[in-house]
């Protein structure tokens, strides 16, 4: 067998370091959740920020979505396990009100349901 | 002075004391005459005259005090013009794109090159034409990437704006250092066109797709736009009362409203006067207009046709039917159904996986491919970013629920959310409720058998003479003297049944009611019995001649009541709850697509079996309790194993069967309680629909299927070959602008799929 050039072997550790690099970066990040009690407001720019929040069974939370990102994609939120699907237009506050009545982890997604946020309901 | 009452969202507030400094500053405001603000609901509802005070001025106000009143939300118009303008922008883009990727193909590809003018095959030119592409029509990919990688999240854009970028930059670099390419022994040809037709492609994919989109959720603005516009109330003013037109909005509870032919009826309500017939059609799905008189209810948004009535308003605002069937539309069509749970779990690694599966395509062809192998590399890795479309998967689910959803309100067919939908359809039995149910809930007269009929069967006369003149009308009339004083519903119906013949009835003394037997009195000067068997009995009167029509008549499912006049009996008066009209063929409808039907009620087995026979239905169980439905419902899900059984019921009394069984069906009503407590609510009456809703729901998963069948296999097929797993073994590679063509139109087929739902014949 031959040895391997210098360029394949570049190619290799490229290769294999953005494989290893692409799951860490997307993967593998921290969940930061922010803690909720009456209203919270997420930005709708590239995702949701904040991405995680955790808010209280049983209580009524206001969640403003403000859509700063032109993305079709991100156009709609959909909170299915609270049969909620929103329009947002473009910079304009839509609020949408949930009452937990379970504790557990419940997501929320973009209409093509590409972009992920979590609700947790302690 | 004109006076206004509206209502403004009011941003800022937390406390009691916001509520207090806005109202102090609405109420300061020139013009407002009352002002109150609701914390909860973070809602202002202002006083004012119209001449002397704006919404601005009432915002100017607020805004002084920290807070923020908003202005009207956005209208439906607006978001539309919107929506139009950003689509007019995409048009733009593809057009451009397309136009110079063209040129530019024309200037590169092998087979046209020698037919192209010269400007075109110069790669400054080429560089120059796709700059403006790559970076301005391609910007929204860029736009969607960058705040997307801040977040370490990627979506579709960031696939695109990196496969498109890759072949961008290396044809820039070709042109701009072609020696050091060809040193490396690859030939210096730039690849511009690709980056710039896979754009135009994908953003043309993205057009049809959002056109396509739009018609996803046609049904919930047809029901916005079905709702009246304004009201003519009638109005107390200066000792007289005067008509005024108002907007929707601003009608209450107990208005007064009058309704002239061709007009729409504004919110729900009672009519007090008059009397005209209502094409309830766009409500209930109901094609056959309906007459309504006083005391009837009429429904908002529905269309008043022949006559002019006035009306008390009984619900208005978010309470009408036709706002808590846009609340329930709206729910539904945001619910998320069992079957998309595997699509979720997947998109949510799916575009790192794919930016991973590029890496690696890059390396392979690198390591292991042919010569160029940099190029072989280069060209695959950006087909395999290219081709990989998460859309199609996200849109799989969603927009088939939200047409299916959508079909099924605009026939009277109300699905709660997207698990009843699913669950609806693998129904194998479907349990009705009698009463009210299969059949009309109000008994009704359906027999008077006078003497002389009964007789006139028979060889033997009798001296019956005074008895024998008795008509059919006589024996109603002096049955509904009778039981004008009882409460019993079966007296109801005869006492009603003689209204309608406008009979006058006759002076009934020492009226009695006997529990359990029947009635007696004297009426017109006779001694007279209206009742059942035991009652004849024990005042021994004869009815051994009539037992022939007695049986007959209870075995048609009748309760018979038996007159008698001064110890003999005079005929026979038989009230029967009406089967409704559409039960049959409703039956027949749900037996024709396999599933078994059963019908339980509280009635005595005769009379159950008798309905059962006429509508076709073999399993009955009768005399059943009403707390005894739910454990019957738990028997019938649980012989021959676990069966998906739905229940059919009036959704108020039988609220906890509905409950209990896997799908409740809650007929002919838009109450409140009755669509809490039902997955599926059929307005229209019509118990056809129960089959409809299942063939609709069936309908809606196939093609729930049948997009993901597309939306999966299009990627576990096509990224593998995008890879070029083929090309060992056939020597074939997919070019990235197959790539873009085989992505664009895989979301838009998914989203047509889910339209031609609309096409289905309810």
């Amino acid at each position: 067998m031959k040895p391997m050039t210098i360029d394949k072997l570049i190619v290799t550790i490229f290769s294999l370091a953005g494989m290893a690099f692409t799951y860490w970066f997307f993967l593998m990040k921290k969940e930061e959740v922010v803690s909720v009690t009456d209203s919270v407001d997420i930005i709708v720019e590239g995702g949701y920020a904040p991405n995680t929040i955790s808010i209280p069974k049983g209580k009524t939370t206001k969640i403003n979505f403000v859509r700063k990102d032109p993305s079709s994609c991100l156009e709609e939120v959909v909170l299915g396990d609270f049969k909620i699907r929103k329009y947002l237009p473009l910079n304009q506050k839509v609020t949408v009100e949930v009452t937990p009545k379970v504790k557990g982890e419940f997501g929320f997604a973009c209409g093509m349901n590409m972009f992920h946020g979590k609700i947790k309901v302690v | 002075m004109t006076e206004v009452k509206k209502t403004f969202p009011i941003r800022g507030m937390h406390c009691a004391s916001c509520v207090r400094v806005t109202e102090r500053a609405l109420k300061k405001t020139p013009g407002v005459k009352d002002a109150v603000v609701n914390l909860a609901t973070a809602k202002a509802t202002v006083t004012y005259d119209k001449d002397n005070c704006t919404p601005e001025q009432l915002a100017q106000s607020i805004a002084k005090t920290g807070y923020t009143l908003e202005l009207e939300e956005k209208s439906e118009e607006v978001q539309k013009k919107e929506k139009q303008k950003e689509l007019a922008k995409l048009r733009t883009k593809v057009i451009a794109s397309l136009i110079t990727g063209v040129l530019i193909l024309w200037g590169s590809f092998p087979g046209l090159i020698n037919t192209a003018p010269e400007i075109l095959k110069n790669f400054f030119v080429q560089l120059l034409l796709a700059t403006p592409i790559q970076f301005w029509a391609g910007a929204e990919f860029y736009r969607a990437t960058i705040p997307a990688l801040k977040h370490r999240t990627a979506n579709m854009d960031t696939l695109v704006a990196l496969g498109t970028t890759v072949a961008y930059i290396y044809s820039a670099f070709v042109t701009f250092f072609p020696h050091i390419v060809m040193n490396l022994g690859v030939e210096h040809m730039p690849y511009f066109d690709v980056a710039v037709i896979v754009i135009g492609l994908i953003l043309l994919g993205r057009y049809f797709e959002a056109k396509a989109k739009a018609g996803t959720s046609d049904a919930i603005k047809k029901l916005i736009g079905l709702a009246a516009k304004t009201a003519r109330v009638l109005r107390q003013a200066q000792d007289k009362l005067s008509e005024i037109d108002i907007p929707i909005d601003q009608v209450q509870i107990n208005d007064v409203i009058r309704v002239r032919p061709g007009e729409k009826i504004p919110v729900d309500g009672t009519i007090l006067e008059g009397e005209s017939s209502i094409d309830e059609s766009m409500i209930t799905g109901e094609s056959i207009p309906v007459d309504k008189a006083k005391g009837d209810t009429v429904v908002g948004a529905t269309m008043n046709k022949s006559g002019t009535f006035i009306y008390k308003a009984t619900k208005v605002g978010s309470d009408t039917m036709l706002a808590q069937i846009i609340k329930l539309v709206e729910e539904a069509q945001g619910s998320k159904a069992p079957i998309q749970r595997l699509a979720d779990l997947v998109s949510s690694y799916f575009v790192p996986i794919v930016i991973i599966l590029a890496l690696l395509t890059f390396g392979a062809w690198y390591i292991f491919g042919p010569q160029p192998a940099f190029l072989f590399a280069m060209l695959n890795t950006v087909a395999v970013l290219i081709i990989a479309c998460p859309c199609a998967m996200g849109l799989a689910t969603p927009t088939a629920i939200m047409v299916g959803t959508g079909k099924g309100a605009e026939h009277g067919i109300l699905i709660k959310d997207a698990e009843s939908l699913e669950i609806a359809n693998k129904i194998k039995t479907v349990v009705f409720d009698k009463t009210g149910t299969l059949t009309n809930g109000k008994p009704k007269v359906t027999d008077i058998i006078p003497m002389s009929v009964i007789l006139s069967k028979r060889s033997e006369a009798e001296d019956l003479n005074e008895i024998l003149r008795l008509t059919q009308n006589d024996i109603l009339r002096i049955a509904a003297s009778l039981e004008r004083g009882s409460e019993h519903s079966l007296a109801e119906a005869i006492v009603k049944a003689s209204e309608e013949k406008n009979f006058s009835l006759a002076k009934v003394e020492k009226f009695k009611a006997i529990a359990g037997h029947g009635v007696e009195g004297v009426a017109d000067k006779q001694q007279v019995f209206l009742g059942n068997r035991k009652l004849m009995e024990k005042e021994k009167v004869d009815i051994s001649f009539a037992r022939s029509d007695l049986e007959r008549l209870e075995e048609e499912g009748k309760t018979v009541m038996m007159l008698a006049i001064d110890g003999k009996l005079a005929g026979l008066v038989a009230v029967a709850d009406t089967v409704k009209e559409s039960a049959r063929s409703g039956v027949e409808a749900l037996q024709k697509l396999g599933i078994e039907v059963v019908m339980i009620t509280g009635d005595n087995k005769r009379t159950a079996n008798a309905v059962a026979s006429k509508l076709g239905i073999k399993r009955v169980f009768a005399e059943v309790l009403p707390q005894e439905k739910e454990k019957i419902l738990k028997q019938v899900q649980n012989d021959n194993g676990r069966k998906i059984v739905a229940m059919v019921g009036d959704g108020i009394n039988d609220a906890p069967a509905l409950a209990a069984a896997d799908v409740g069906i809650a007929m002919g009503t838009g109450t409140d309680v009755a669509i809490e407590a039902a997955d599926i609510t059929l307005i229209n009456k019509d118990l056809r629909s129960v089959a409809s809703a299942i063939t609709l729901s069936k309908k809606t998963m196939r093609t729930i299927k049948i997009n993901l069948f597309w939306a999966f296999g299009y990627n576990i097929i096509l990224i593998p070959v995008a890879m070029g797993v083929l090309y060992p073994f056939f020597g074939i590679l997919l070019n990235p602008i197959f790539a873009s063509v085989a992505m664009a139109s895989s979301s838009i087929s998914v989203v047509s799929n889910s339209l031609l739902l609309k096409r289905y014949k309810i």
